[in-house]
């Protein structure tokens, strides 16, 4: 059983869910694989694989467990042809397997009950033909000139095998580090959403599908409806470390910047920039121009504690930085430390997180001294789409 | 009659026909991926002409929802009805317009059911037709009448490469990624495409193409189409072959944006 291959593509983080294990050993016993190595290589990338990004991650794991099967044929691993010869211990295999992965006795009735049906269905339809694949190559899908209007195959001889596609890492140009896009971003922004319909400043709106139904159903006599709208509550002020060391992370940032702006159903949306540590002056523009100058102070009296408030930097400064007063971007000595901005901010703020681009740096180290002072302020979430979950759940929740 | 042939005849990879063979008899969703001009949307008819299926399109667009496909109650039109069409309209059936999923469903012979470019609808879209891919089935409580698939409808779903997809629709699905072809299959495409095509001139002009695309600055690539396109108009025009690599003449049927073209004059200087 190559229940190994699985726990190999686990143990590289390659997320295999039971679903798509249980649909490709379903592959296997409809003889999807056509009995070649190639063929069975093919059936695992695309039950699989679900991205051309972790296509080379899935042929790496692939190569390295089946490293011991012979180059030269196309014939499959002996473990596998054990294992399809006799479905019966694949079935006693499997079970033992769920239940080591912790599933309910229930579950794990209901998964091979439909194996089980299979191959029966398997043993009747057994050289049957009627199934897709026949013995002479892909029934339907004839070679040029089988059928007129068919699908043209590249030529017979054309097979690749698998090693020989899988060492190709053809794929590699796809690997992608960068885990988020905005469409992931846009997707936790979603879970931050309080929907009302009780907010007393809303009119009542038309309802056009309600009263074209309710005329419908009245005879004809009109019959107005109205409703009252759903919309999201939620406030957002969003600010943003700009420059410096987050230069590094600007791709990132800028991909967050525009989640947060298409994702429009937020009540009010505002972002503001600051380098390093808030002081005494936000800016409007990332580029932190003379004239997108804002007063903290004025943030703070215009967008009330109803806000959520999203702060996004690495927190990583000299300390002085942070505790000194008299910084600022422009030399706008403000009197309060950066310490106590963020102090103010989240006292005001009760729904605050801070998000970082950054892992949490070594306890005890000069560098990270910045970082667990803030978050002594801030409840800190890393800045992946895991963290971002989280942080979009904390603000969520009365803390 | 030539544009024609060019749908009937698809040139598809061996990878690209095992694929569709496991999202057939496993009876999942196969979701195609690939840049654009490498046939997605082709194949969906390739493989009805070589199945010998009706083939049912939905295009999604971006305000496209999921209840669209399954159906829509025109109340307007009963009321019209019982009003001034003197028609009985106790039956609501009657008024239940089945979306391009409910008329997949209820074909009485197996159909193909393409779903073009799934990324352009909503967030949400996806996962909105988890269950009714899943069983094949949704529920019309109008008519309380429930639409099931007579005979289990091939699924090919089709996204552009830039997007993602949520993860539960993801694990249902078989996927498959069109890679660009190759010069060797790019000659059997444009040899499906012509029936008489000049050696020298293919050679050349397929040169010129897969120059463009390695060039770093340029944002469109060219694909498929506009390489058939443009070998057309290098055949119509009669240029010198002998050109054709050094000048690329009639670049504006490759690239279509200013920038590139630029890119292109700047480099073959």
């Amino acid at each position: 059983m190559f229940i190994g291959f699985f726990y190999l593509l686990k143990l590289r983080g390659f997320g295999v869910s039971l679903t798509e294990w249980v649909t490709l050993l379903d592959g296997l016993l409809f003889g999807l694989h056509g009995s070649t190595f190639t063929g069975f290589y093919q059936l695992c990338r695309a039950v699989l694989v679900k991205s051309e990004a972790d296509y080379d991650k899935f042929d790496r794991i692939f190569l390295e467990y089946f490293k011991d099967v012979p180059y030269e044929s196309d014939d499959l691993p002996e473990e596998l042809l054990r294992w399809l010869e006799k479905p019966q211990e694949v079935m006693e295999a499997f079970r033992a397997f769920l239940k080591e992965q912790g599933y309910e006795q229930k579950d794990i009735d209901e998964i091979l009950k439909m194996f089980e049906e299979r191959l029966k269905e398997q043993k009747e339809e057994h050289n049957g033909g009627s199934y897709w694949i026949g013995t002479g190559g892909f029934s339907n899908f004839g070679h040029s000139g089988h059928s007129p209007q068919g699908i043209r195959v590249g030529g017979v001889s054309r097979y690749r095998r698998a090693f020989q596609v899988a060492g190709e890492r053809r794929f590699r140009d796809f690997r992608t580090d960068n885990v988020l896009d905005t469409r992931q971003f846009q997707m936790a922004f979603r879970l931050l959403r309080q929907y009302s319909d009780q907010l007393p400043d809303l009119e009542p709106e038309f309802d056009v599908d309600g009263t074209i139904r309710a005329t419908a159903d009245n005879g004809g006599i009109l019959k107005v409806k109205y409703k009252k709208p759903r919309t999201n509550t939620v406030k957002l002020l969003m600010l943003m470390d700009s420059g410096g060391s987050m230069a590094y992370y600007s791709r990132l940032c800028s991909q967050l910047f525009q989640a947060a702006e298409s994702s429009n159903h937020f009540k009010e949306l505002h972002i503001y920039y600051f380098h390093n540590c808030v002081y005494g002056h936000l800016y409007s523009d990332p580029r932190l121009t003379w004239s997108g100058r804002v007063p903290t102070d004025w943030v703070l009296k215009n967008y009330g504690s109803e806000y959520k408030l999203i702060l996004v930097g690495d927190a990583l400064m000299d300390m002085y930085e942070l505790k000194g007063s008299g910084y600022g971007y422009y030399y706008d000595r403000s009197e309060k430390s950066g310490w106590e901005q963020l102090r103010r901010l989240r006292k005001q703020y009760e729904h605050s997180v801070w998000l970082n681009p950054e892992e949490a740096p070594m306890q005890g180290g000069y560098w990270g001294q910045s970082y667990f002072h803030i978050a002594d302020i801030f409840p800190m979430y890393r800045l992946t789409l895991d963290g971002l979950k989280e942080a979009m759940h904390a603000l969520l929740v009365q803390k | 009659m030539k544009s024609f042939r060019s749908t009937n005849d698809y040139v598809a990879s061996e990878e690209l026909i095992q694929a569709v063979n496991i999202a057939m008899t496993l009876e999942k969703p196969l979701l195609i991926k690939g840049e654009p001009g490498t046939g997605k949307t082709m194949l969906a008819q390739a493989a009805a002409d070589a199945l010998e299926r009706r083939l049912i399109i939905w295009n999604i667009k971006s305000t496209t929802k999921a209840q669209d496909g399954l159906y829509v109650y025109d109340v307007v039109q009963r009321l019209y009805d019982s009003q001034f069409g003197g028609k009985a309209v106790d039956n609501i059936a009657q008024y239940i317009r089945l979306g391009k999923l409910g008329e997949a469903f209820s074909a009485e012979e197996p159909v193909i059911l393409l779903i073009d470019e799934i990324d352009k609808a909503d967030l949400e879209f996806p996962n909105d037709l988890l269950w009714e891919l899943d069983r094949m089935e949704f529920h019309i409580p109008e008519t309380g009448e429930t639409i099931r698939a007579r005979q289990r409808p091939v699924v090919i779903i089709t996204s552009n490469a830039e997007k993602e997809l949520p993860g539960a629709f993801l694990r249902r699905c078989i996927f498959h990624y069109i890679e660009f072809p190759d010069p060797e299959q790019m000659e059997k495409i444009l040899r499906v495409h012509f029936d008489k095509l000049d050696d020298k001139l293919l050679q050349q002009s397929m040169e010129a193409f897969y120059y463009l695309r390695s060039l770093d600055g340029i944002e469109k690539k060219p694909s498929t189409s506009e390489l058939v396109d443009w070998v057309r108009a290098l055949q119509v025009s009669g240029i010198p072959v002998s050109r054709i690599r050094k000048e690329i003449p009639f670049a504006g049927v490759l690239l279509k944006k200013d920038k590139d073209i630029e890119t292109m004059k700047r480099r073959l200087r």
